[in-house]
């Protein structure tokens, strides 16, 4: 549900608080690749921008200078060492694939998409 | 039903066989099953060829595990070798995975004997177990209502007798929800300390795998045999899993609890609160300090999680394309290909997610949403470390409500995510939680109490859970 009401273009959001538009859920299903109906097109509006709505909360929030947390524990770059090891077999990787061929992955033609 | 610790002492002494153990578990799955549709998939034949294992391995003298023959239902996002793995997702169908996930092995290592892989909402996104492509799971206290979720299948089958472990997972309450609402014990652990390796990801700054069970105890057994170390997993933290089992009788006396008071208020149901107050006034009464500590930053982990979770969500659901594994549309081009496959193979609320996610990170909201989202995560990892200067440990509800029933909130996603407002922060911190039952609500189901601990704290949470739960008996 847009706010029929609102004076202002369709523009980008600076807060959480602005509703997602039926445009904006278009162009974000073309880059997550998932096709909608019309009618899942005006429904997952409604139901994306109740969400939103709820995350406006976080704009009361004053978060000058706090640091993000991307996640929760102190470790970072962990290698292993650099020996071979036990790894996947390809056969059977490639026995549960939809489609395969000499050792690959196949899939259909990558050129002559209509974009 | 005995428990997976007697069980596993019987098979061991030989008093009883791994295969009568299971005969008896299989016997249950049959006769109930079919309305509680715990399962994705029964393996009984795997189970009996694992269960005679286990009975040669008695007659030759062992080595035996802690779980020998010990019936365990595994939630159908952990892989198992050979064994059809879903996510209860269409865009899944077919693939078997070529390997285990640790917990898998290390379970499979100490004796356990997997009787199935457990239903669940698709890709762990849910609450009631209503989004599984392969229909509901239906709560064993009351089959009119939901078992909670994601894990319902894991926390049903304990319910209902159909293993006495199961292994779930739990990114925003996924664990302990379906343990409240199905009576049981269900603990999601500090991040890091259970591998992940093979735990089909959702938010991977989130997810943790840990057990669902009917006692303290054996879920402290399981916690044991899962967690520690794996070289497999680059965020698994280089230590033992903390040994939680030798503490469970130390009682409370002298400990300091919390009780969390942005988590007794409004949007939580009179009855459940009066339950959890009653815990307070116990873990009182046996010599814990307990006071209210009001932890601000949790009434925002809602929110919050709603925008992290669905990014990382976004990106690796990208991973679904019809190309290695699972469902293909096919079409003239992979694009194509790509589009109507996961248009097909994804729920709705798959799509909800990745939509929201996809959109939370696009370019010129990136800030506005995921940022925002990622400082205030800062901000309630500071407010419980606060709390944890003054206490050992916090108490809650798991869940605002008791089990409720089906349809009831599938037709409006937030009164469904309203649901993980008390276990949602703990998953953002990246801390361990528990639910644990504590008596019932007005309407006759499981109320769960939930009981929190700072960062690899599990010693003092799983004390405090063994004291809620021997004072219930």
């Amino acid at each position: 549900m847009t706010e029929p009401t609102s004076p202002e273009p369709t523009k980008a959001p600076q807060t959480t608080s602005e509703r997602i538009t039926t445009e904006q859920v278009a162009k974000v299903a073309k880059l997550a690749r998932l096709r909608l109906t019309d009618e899942e097109l005006t429904r997952f509006t409604g139901q994306l921008g109740d969400v939103l709505e709820h995350a406006a909360d976080l704009d009361l929030l004053d978060l000058e200078g706090v640091e993000p947390m991307a996640q929760p524990i102190p470790l970072a770059n962990v290698f292993r060492k650099d020996v071979p090891g036990p790894i996947l077999d390809r056969d059977e990787v490639l026995a549960v694939a939809p489609a395969a061929e000499d050792g690959f992955f196949r899939v259909p033609p990558v050129l002559g998409e209509s974009e | 039903m005995s428990s997976a610790i007697d069980i596993a002492a019987a098979v061991q002494s030989g008093e009883r066989s791994a295969i009568e153990v299971l005969e008896e578990h299989l016997g249950a799955i049959s006769e109930r099953e079919s309305e509680v549709h715990a399962f994705n998939l029964v393996t009984t034949d795997q189970a009996i060829a694992a269960a005679t294992a286990v009975d040669e391995l008695v007659a030759k003298g062992g080595p035996l595990g802690p779980l020998a023959g010990v019936p365990v239902a595994i939630k159908d996002n952990l892989c198992t070798r050979g064994v059809a793995t879903t996510c209860s997702s269409k865009i899944l169908e077919g693939w078997v995975p070529p390997y285990d996930a640790t917990v898998v092995t290390r379970l499979a290592a100490a004796g356990a004997i997997m009787v199935g892989k457990t239903n669940m909402d698709e890709f762990a996104m849910g609450s009631s177990t209503e989004n599984s492509a392969f229909g509901p799971t239906r709560n064993p206290h009351d089959l009119s209502r939901v078992p909670g979720g994601s894990s319902g299948g894991s926390a049903a089958a304990v319910a209902a007798g159909f293993a006495p472990i199961s292994l779930g997972s739990d990114t925003g309450g996924s664990i302990r929800q379906p343990a409240a609402l199905c009576g049981v014990v269900g603990v999601k652990p500090t991040y890091g300390t259970v591998s992940r390796l093979g735990l089909i990801a959702f938010g991977s700054s989130l997810d943790q795998v840990g057990p669902f069970a009917n006692s303290v105890a054996e879920a402290a057994l399981v916690c044991e045999v899962i967690g520690g170390h794996d070289p497999g997993d680059s965020t698994s933290l280089p230590q033992a899993f903390p040994a939680v089992s030798e503490h469970l009788s130390d009682g409370v006396a002298g400990m300091r609890i919390g009780l969390i008071t942005e988590m007794m208020g409004e949007g939580i149901a009179p009855d459940v609160a009066k339950r959890i107050r009653a815990a307070a006034e116990w873990l009182a009464a046996a010599g814990a300090e307990v006071e209210e500590v009001s932890v601000p930053a949790v009434t925002f982990g809602l929110s919050a999680y709603y925008l992290v979770a669905p990014a990382e969500a976004s990106s690796n659901l990208s991973r679904y394309d019809g190309v290695r594994y699972g469902l293909r549309v096919d079409a003239p081009t992979t694009g194509e290909m790509m589009e109507l496959t996961r248009t097909a193979g994804f729920g709705d609320e798959v799509k909800r997610r990745i939509m929201l996610g996809t959109y939370a990170l696009s370019a010129g909201y990136y800030d506005a949403f995921y940022g925002t989202a990622l400082k205030v995560r800062t901000l309630i990892r500071r407010d419980f470390d606060a709390a944890y200067e003054r206490f050992d440990a916090l108490l809650s509800p798991t869940s605002p409500t008791t089990a409720f029933s089906f349809g009831d909130k599938t037709a409006d996603p937030m009164s469904m995510y309203l649901n993980d407002v008390c276990t949602i922060a703990t998953n953002l911190a990246g801390h361990p939680a528990m639910s644990v039952p504590y008596g019932l609500g007005d309407d006759g189901m499981p109320v769960g109490a939930q009981v929190l601990a700072p960062a690899l704290g599990e010693v003092a949470m799983f004390r405090v859970a063994a004291a809620l739960e021997g004072s219930l008996s």
